[in-house]
């Protein structure tokens, strides 16, 4: 059943919300400066008119056609979709939190800023780094202010050719991206014949115009680059910078650290590795963390602890300055503290370790009914091919991600990365119980021979949503983006 | 096997170039409609403004790609195909026919560098 | 070994491990050499229950004061109707990702697409996305559009009068980028556009506004966008959402661009963070817009459904020619907004607007009669107005003795431009929120020190 919109069933009159009577003075509105009629607003919204029932209908209704973690197994690659623990939720809504404003008195906030500076140790101990800043909202706005931070770090050197990033062919997209927004040239470094860095192609292309490697370790599919220690005395041997993209840290968190691995500037996503919700695609958290030579070009303000209490230290001449309206989203690093508190230096471990057993578990569950491409050794997540599928029965990547929503499944991510063809990445994470990856294993093994002698049922998938597969084409050539 | 007229010439980029008067028409080449897919638009340039050779002067998007579309040869734009506007797939019924802008007072010598039928040919074997 | 939110038990070890055939979890750490495998845990606590960790956090959150807030800047103490919170609770809400799966997610989808829809009405522009992270970065992107949308452009104008962390934020995208920001000087408060012929020079790319502005002025924009469109550059203005319901909206403006925070819709002020940017442009900038957006269309059978669509803007697919790197936004929040708005509807968001007006001039009408305190400049504003002081000693006192009645009077300007010159300056933020009582009991306190 499709829902209505709301504004469809609006009704002129209703109301889900009155506001208190205005009880000033009597006279007083009369009394008020007009505002000059030029700056006033002249045509109405149209918002919906309904009532509160309505309202509740409404998004409830919307949430019974959403899938969320808490609703089922969610192997979507890269994305890390644990379970969100209640007791953070719970936390997070604590009054003495969410009515806090950011620009209070210091000796008012004392409480948010030793989450905050604690936090920051935490992660500094967790990375092997020396410092960080929690200011970037996301992932790619930690890409962001690392990459400007490398900028910073080079001008200040007054060595300002260098303006290349490399890249490796297997990077999330945003890399290149947040590289030339910050006005670096991007250079693809190939994988090699295991999906590793190769490293005669990383060699050919270092030299004194690169800022920097931006890798993914594992990376993108789900190997660990074994060779980081020797990328990471080449790239430091030209004067480049090591940056670390955190998109994958669940698989080595308490086991091995990018500090020690060579990188000098890393983002988190605590929407991933530190269980906080992805809320339907935010909002999250992407803390940047660097070492001891790029924390002077962190944002500002630094949180500091002294003697009466912590404070902001703005005085930082090198930062490269606010990249958030404030502090970073509050509530979302709030979660990710109770998270470690929780795990302790031990569950974190745990957490990554279950995790790769999660993975290896599940691939040899598969690894007999799917082409593994890359098939040596795998970390927290694993990529197949559906590439003969498609040759031999038609059957695509699509084709069994849509199979597996009839299941009852979120589908792991699709068509990436792009260097395996008919890609599906799946990552488990340490959440699932062993009974739950055999019945997705079972399923998905049956779903494949169903399909493999009936291509045309699979093709139909999903049948049980509200909705089948959408006509994208039309979505783009006649956009309707709003009612 | 990709179509590939013997009286235009062509850029790396998997551009075409037609010379028709005083006027370069510019379109894709079928290697680029077909790794493409089903086009769902074209961004046309300004008329009006010159653009150096190798500069990105529009986009074509698919549903799940986009591809820039790299200035073959420096010149002004004096003219674009509306018609792509409304019915931005007809790149793919035909990309030869279907330009997506010309050029005037473009540069001579930037067109002479262009590869011949032949030669493109040859260097789509190679990719 | 039992560690929390993982199920495993010994014998699930075993059996997964027999399964892939090693003997141990490390024996799958091959890659990690021994130099780079940590010998001992990472310096962090012992792991604690649920019970210690509410009991510690609780403890830590006490050390937080709350008060009366006439704190404004960015963020406002607006009312928020139930119906928010336990709505956007809903689990699978909360916990599902982006929506890339669409047969399974349509309500998450058709929620943005509602989002979308009402911040088309309320800003009047044709294209909005699902969301950004902030009003700052929100102008950030907003500057980026423009600097890709017309050819050799380098740099944007930014009024003096935008809010100043909006300014830092917008100066850090520009450093070492290649863009440069120029400000275009304010007068009595607001903007001030009489150069602004001169100040369109060909390597400007267009012009990004506030209002209310940084003090809390309503600015006019009578023509702006006709100077800036006649030698081809972008106007952008940025507002708080809620504003729109009584001040014009961008598109009456005819501004190209418009930008801001729906804060003051439903989320709470939560230390500054989660709040929600939006951005929504013109039809003729539908395809620059940054971030995602949700399209309507239909499938095999006819079906109205909702997609991720125009995905070939985005960094997935364009990778290192993307004009942006957004990609997870600030859903939830923005889910926020559009249940406040659908539970407000028009009629309570221009009421919203315009008791935080009455409020808002009431106590402003009655501070500016006590010595010692002044409004600067005699511009309209909304909801938040500034106030300047005769010295510092007695601005201090001001604010302790409303301290001491439990009221945040206000935020010192100093505090967000770090400026000797704004030292005396008190910007003061009414929302409808606050009561006749509160109202009173600032007045009050104000009267016993300013004497």
């Amino acid at each position: 059943m499709s829902e209505s919109l709301l504004i469809d069933i609006s009704k002129l009159g209703r109301k889900a919300y009155c506001f208190p009577v205005l009880d000033l003075p009597r006279g007083f509105e009369q009394a008020l400066p007009e505002i000059p009629q030029e700056l006033l607003r002249q045509k109405p919204a149209r918002l919906p008119e309904v009532s509160e029932l309505d309202v509740v209908r409404h998004f409830t209704r919307l949430s019974n056609q959403a899938y969320g973690v808490d609703n089922g197994s969610y192997p979507l690659g890269s994305c890390t979709m644990k379970y969100n623990p209640k007791l953070s939720e719970q936390i997070a809504k604590l009054e003495e939190f969410t009515s806090i404003h950011p620009l209070q008195d210091i000796s008012t906030v004392q409480g948010c800023l030793s989450v905050m500076y604690n936090l920051l140790e935490d992660l500094s101990s967790i990375t092997g780094m020396r410092w960080g800043s929690l200011q970037p909202c996301a992932g790619a706005h930690g890409e962001y202010t690392g990459l400007k931070m490398i900028r910073s770090y080079f001008l200040k050197r007054g060595d300002v050719d260098r303006n290349k990033v490399l890249v490796p062919v297997s990077a999330h997209g945003t890399n290149p991206a947040s590289a030339v927004i910050n006005g670096f040239e991007v250079v693809t470094v190939a994988s090699d014949s295991e999906g590793l860095v190769d490293m005669d192609d990383l060699r050919s292309k270092l030299d004194s115009s690169v800022a920097a490697l931006m890798l993914t370790n594992p990376n993108t599919l789900g190997l660990f680059e074994k060779n980081i220690l020797q990328i990471s005395s080449l790239v430091h041997e030209i004067g480049a910078l090591l940056y670390y993209d955190g998109a994958n840290l669940n698989a080595i968190m308490g086991m091995a650290t990018p500090g020690d691995m060579g990188f000098d500037v890393i983002h988190l996503n605590l929407h991933k590795t530190f269980s906080t919700p992805h809320g339907g695609g935010g909002p999250g958290s992407g803390p940047v963390m660097v070492n001891e030579k790029l924390v002077p070009f962190l944002p500002k303000p630094d949180i500091e602890l002294t003697d009466s209490g912590y404070v902001y230290n703005w005085e930082l001449p090198d930062s490269i300055g606010k990249v958030s309206m404030f502090w970073g989203n509050f509530l979302v690093l709030v979660r990710a503290y109770v998270y470690i508190l929780r795990m302790g230096s031990e569950g974190i471990r745990a957490a990554s370790m279950h995790a790769v057993l999660n993975a290896n578990y599940l691939k040899s569950r598969l690894k007999d009914s799917f082409e593994i491409p890359y098939a040596k050794g795998c970390m927290h997540e694993f990529v197949v091919s559906c590439d003969n599928l498609k040759k031999r029965y038609g059957i695509t990547a699509q084709d069994i991600a849509k199979g597996l929503i009839d299941c009852g499944y979120h589908p792991p991510t699709m068509y990436f990365p792009s260097l395996v063809g008919e890609a599906l990445m799946f990552e488990p994470t340490e959440s699932e119980s062993v009974e739950t990856l055999d019945d997705f294993a079972d399923t998905l093994i049956a779903l494949l021979e169903r399909a493999k002698a009936d291509p045309a049922y699979l093709k139909g998938c999903p049948y049980t949503t509200p909705v089948g597969r959408l006509d994208e084409v039309k979505a783009v050539k006649e956009p309707n983006l709003h009612y | 096997m990709d179509s590939i007229p013997q009286e235009l010439k062509y850029s790396k980029d998997h551009e075409w170039v037609r010379l028709e008067n005083d006027k370069a028409f510019v379109g894709i080449t079928d290697h680029a409609q077909s790794e493409l897919g089903e086009i769902v638009f074209v961004e046309l340039p300004p008329i009006g403004e010159r653009f150096n050779k190798d500069e990105e002067i529009s986009t074509v998007e698919s549903v799940k790609a986009a591809s820039a579309i790299i200035n073959p040869i420096e010149g002004v734009v004096v003219e674009v195909n509306e018609d792509l506007d409304g019915s931005p797939e007809l790149v793919n019924t035909d990309c030869y026919k279907n330009y997506l802008y010309a050029l005037e007072s473009f540069s001579r010598s930037d067109y002479d560098e262009l590869l011949n039928a032949t030669d493109y040919g040859a260097y789509l074997e190679s990719l | 070994m039992v560690y929390p939110y993982i199920p495993h038990t010994d014998e699930d070890r075993k059996k997964m491990l027999d399964a892939i055939g090693v003997a141990s979890i490390e024996e799958l750490y091959e890659g990690l050499t021994e130099e780079l495998m940590l010998s001992d845990s990472v310096p962090i606590s012992h792991g604690r229950s649920e019970d210690e960790v509410l009991r510690m956090i609780t403890s830590i959150a006490q050390r937080n004061s709350k008060g009366i807030p006439f704190l404004g800047c960015g963020c406002y103490d607006h009312l928020i109707p139930s119906t928010v919170q336990a709505l956007a609770n809903l689990p699978s809400f909360v916990t599902a990702y982006t929506p890339y799966q669409a047969e399974m997610s349509q309500g998450l989808l058709q929620a943005i697409y509602e989002f979308q829809s009402m911040i088309c009405e309320i800003t009047g522009m044709d294209v909005s996305n699902a969301s950004l992270y902030d009003g700052a970065n929100a102008a950030s992107e907003a500057a980026s559009l423009m600097i890709h949308a017309k050819r050799k452009a380098t740099t944007v104008l930014v009024s003096s009068t935008i809010h100043p962390f909006a300014l830092q934020v917008l100066t850090t995208w520009a450093t070492g980028a290649g863009h440069r920001i120029r400000l275009v000087s304010e007068h009595l408060g607001v903007a001030d556009f009489s150069q602004l012929d001169a100040e369109i020079t060909d390597d400007v790319a267009g012009l990004i506004v506030q209002s209310p502005n940084r003090y809390g002025f309503l600015e006019d924009y009578s023509g702006i966008a006709q100077r800036l469109h006649e030698r081809g550059c972008l106007f952008a203005i940025s507002s708080d959402l809620l504003s729109l319901a009584m001040q014009k909206s961008p598109a009456e403006w005819d501004a190209d661009i418009a930008v801001g925070d729906t804060q003051a819709l439903g989320i709470p002020l939560g230390f500054g963070g989660p709040s929600c940017g939006y951005m929504a442009v013109t039809k003729a900038l539908m395809r620059k817009i940054p971030g995602r957006i949700v399209g309507a269309t239909v499938d095999a059978q006819g079906r109205k459904g909702y997609t991720l669509t125009l995905q070939a803007r985005e960094q997935h697919i364009k990778r290192e020619h993307a004009t942006s790197n957004v990609c997870s936004n600030q859903a939830l929040a923005a889910l926020m907004t559009t249940i406040h708005l659908s539970s407000l509807g028009w009629g309570g968001m221009v009421e919203a607007a315009q008791q935080s007006y009455v409020k808002a001039h009431y106590l402003a009408y009655h501070l500016a009669q006590l010595p010692g305190i002044s409004l600067i400049w005699d511009s309209p504003f909304w909801c938040e107005f500034p106030l300047v002081f005769s010295d510092a000693k007695r601005m201090r006192k001001f604010l302790q003795e409303l301290r001491n009645e439990d009221i945040f009077a206000g935020v010192r300007l100093s505090s967000l431009t770090r400026k000797p010159q704004d030292e005396l300056v008190l910007l003061v933020a009414v929302t409808e929120k606050r009561s006749r009582e509160e109202l009173e009991l600032y007045l009050a306190a104000a009267r016993r020190v300013m004497k």
